[in-house]
């Protein structure tokens, strides 16, 4: 067992082995420009691609014609929601997504709004679900397009993404989905769920960083979005720039691996999550954060109340995982998703995500649990607040001063 | 973000963790922060016939700099005068434990602390607050 153990594989994961060995030769001996139409460096490089497209198409039921290439799940975000703002805009200028969305799609609607379009954020439930109902009353003749998420990053709620396309599609809008975390995780079939366009990357599935792919449906109904970058007309020409061939010959063997092994893997990763979290649910007052039923299989995100998660995390040194904190991030504001819930900030401060992955093995988890157990132990010790509840003390009652 | 040797020294091993008995009049009591915010410090101090601070003793939640800051500030407390306690700098803290720009937040919660428990010794025995006149807010 190695220290530290990694369990925030929902920030990114390890490539595996085999996604890296498929890559190699692309970066010397097959180095080709897979545009470059007359020599054979360039046909090898744009059969790699070709073949790679399959393999990214294959994983979501999608077909190779539907895959444009980016960076990664941001810029697949970014080229679909200003894409479809800008070459919809005669039908509407209207967009309804969600709260507890990933920043690359929050703050693409925040800039949306700049252009003078008009985004709806709805609201979630206390276990992180969105609410049909407000969903279909949000829907108006300008709403263009639908973006809700499929698996969240902090809490791993699964949304009703079937659901949610069908209300899209019955007031004539697009349905996106930004499936970043549940791609290679669970099952996801872009015609089976009514999905028009969708975003994911390979960093998080076992492959590179660096590459990403939009799924932009070309049959019932043809969807098409404006290129966001100005350049030689690659990728249909919705997204121009020289292709990362090596980045995506790895990206198309890390989702074969993941089709090939999601089944059993989902399986392994739920029993071990459900250990995890059944553990440290011993502690008292610890609480899951978000849905359980409809929950991606490998992640756990648990508030343990009275003790500060960035403190436990330094406690926890032995563990890399994520916390809801403030203080681990720029902001002073704790996990906007948390908030989102309808947990108080304490509770938020208190949160740690527990990202298990491919790698991740029993042993680990069992010295997971016992790290973290003494942890939050220990920092209950240090903790007033943790003193003043054992006393019976409300801490609502108390006048604190807000710094 | 990397933690100072002393602060993940004053984590680990952290001085002074415990309580006093806040009824009595030779105890001072600060609590400050909120839990909203992520920080809140208790700290509190034994004060003998002379003025002067014989224990202290903290609890904190908070972060490991906010832990280390009020764990350091009980270790310098013991032994002053309330004098020279009301003197300790919120940048000492931040010089001692090399505390990066961030989390300057914990410092200014400890000093802040130390002069909530020294009025609350100073209101118990008859005597007015002292004002600070620094505002950190």
């Amino acid at each position: 067992m190695n220290i530290p153990i990694y369990l925030d594989n929902n920030a990114t994961t390890p490539m595996d082995p085999r996604v890296l060995d498929a890559m190699v030769p692309y970066f010397t001996q097959k180095f080709g420009n897979a545009a470059s139409r007359n020599h054979a460096f360039g046909w090898v490089a744009e059969e790699a691609v070709d073949y790679a497209r399959e393999q990214v198409a294959k994983i979501i039921g999608a077909t190779e014609k539907e895959i444009i290439f980016t960076s990664g799940a941001t810029e697949a975000d970014n080229l679909a929601i200003k894409g479809v703002f800008e070459m919809y805009q005669d039908k509407g200028n209207h967009i309804i997504t969600a709260v507890t969305e990933h920043k690359a799609v929050l703050d693409t609607c925040k800039h949306i709004e700049k252009l003078g379009g008009k985004v709806t954020y709805l609201p979630v439930k206390e276990d992180g679900m969105i609410d049909l109902n407000e969903l279909e009353a949000a829907m108006t003749k300008e709403t263009i397009l639908v973006s809700i998420m499929y698996g969240n990053n902090e809490i791993g709620v699964i949304q009703p993404i079937k659901e949610i396309a069908a209300i899209a599609h019955k007031y004539g809008a697009l349905f996106m989905t930004d499936a970043t975390q549940a791609v290679g995780k669970i099952p996801v079939d872009v015609n089976a769920d009514g999905i028009d366009l969708l975003a994911f990357s390979a960093h998080k599935i076992y492959g590179p960083k660096g590459v990403g792919a939009l799924y932009v449906r070309r049959k019932g109904p043809r969807v098409k979005v404006t290129a966001q970058m100005d350049g030689g007309g690659h990728e249909r020409g919705m997204r121009s720039g020289t292709l990362n061939v090596p980045g995506i010959v790895g990206f198309g063997k890390a989702c074969e691996l993941c089709m090939q092994e999601m089944e059993s893997e989902a399986k392994r990763l739920s029993v071990l999550r459900d250990k995890l979290q059944k553990s440290l649910l011993v502690l008292e007052e610890s609480y899951v954060n978000g849905n359980i039923e409809h929950r991606l299989p490998h992640v756990a995100n648990i508030s343990f109340k009275y003790v500060e998660g960035e403190g436990l995390m330094m406690a926890m040194k032995d563990l890399a995982v994520s916390s809801g904190s403030a203080c681990t991030s720029a902001s002073l504001e704790p996990s906007y998703v948390l908030k989102s819930l309808g947990l108080s900030d304490d509770l938020a401060h208190s949160s740690i995500r527990f990202g298990l992955g491919r790698f991740t093995t029993e042993e680990e988890v069992d010295y997971a649990v016992e790290v973290t157990k003494k942890s939050v132990t220990h920092l209950r010790e240090l903790s007033p607040l943790w003193e003043m509840f054992k006393e019976g003390i409300d801490l609502n009652s108390i006048e604190w001063a807000e710094h | 973000m990397a933690y100072s040797d002393k602060v993940i020294d004053h984590y680990t091993n952290p001085r002074n963790v415990g309580t006093l008995d806040k009824s009595s009049d030779k105890v001072g009591t600060g609590l400050v922060g909120a839990p909203e915010c992520g920080d809140v410090m208790r700290l509190q101090i034994q004060v003998d016939d002379n003025n002067v601070i014989t224990d202290a003793k903290f609890k904190t939640f908070g972060c490991g700099s906010a832990i280390a800051s009020s764990s350091l500030a009980t270790e310098w407390l013991k032994g002053k005068s309330i004098d020279d306690a009301m003197k300790i700098d919120n940048m000492d803290i931040v010089e001692e434990l090399a505390l990066p720009p961030v989390k300057i937040h914990c410092s200014v919660l400890a000093e802040d602390a130390i002069k909530a428990a020294i009025n609350d010794y100073r209101v118990k025995n008859g005597l007015t607050p002292i004002v600070s006149e620094k505002t950190h807010h």
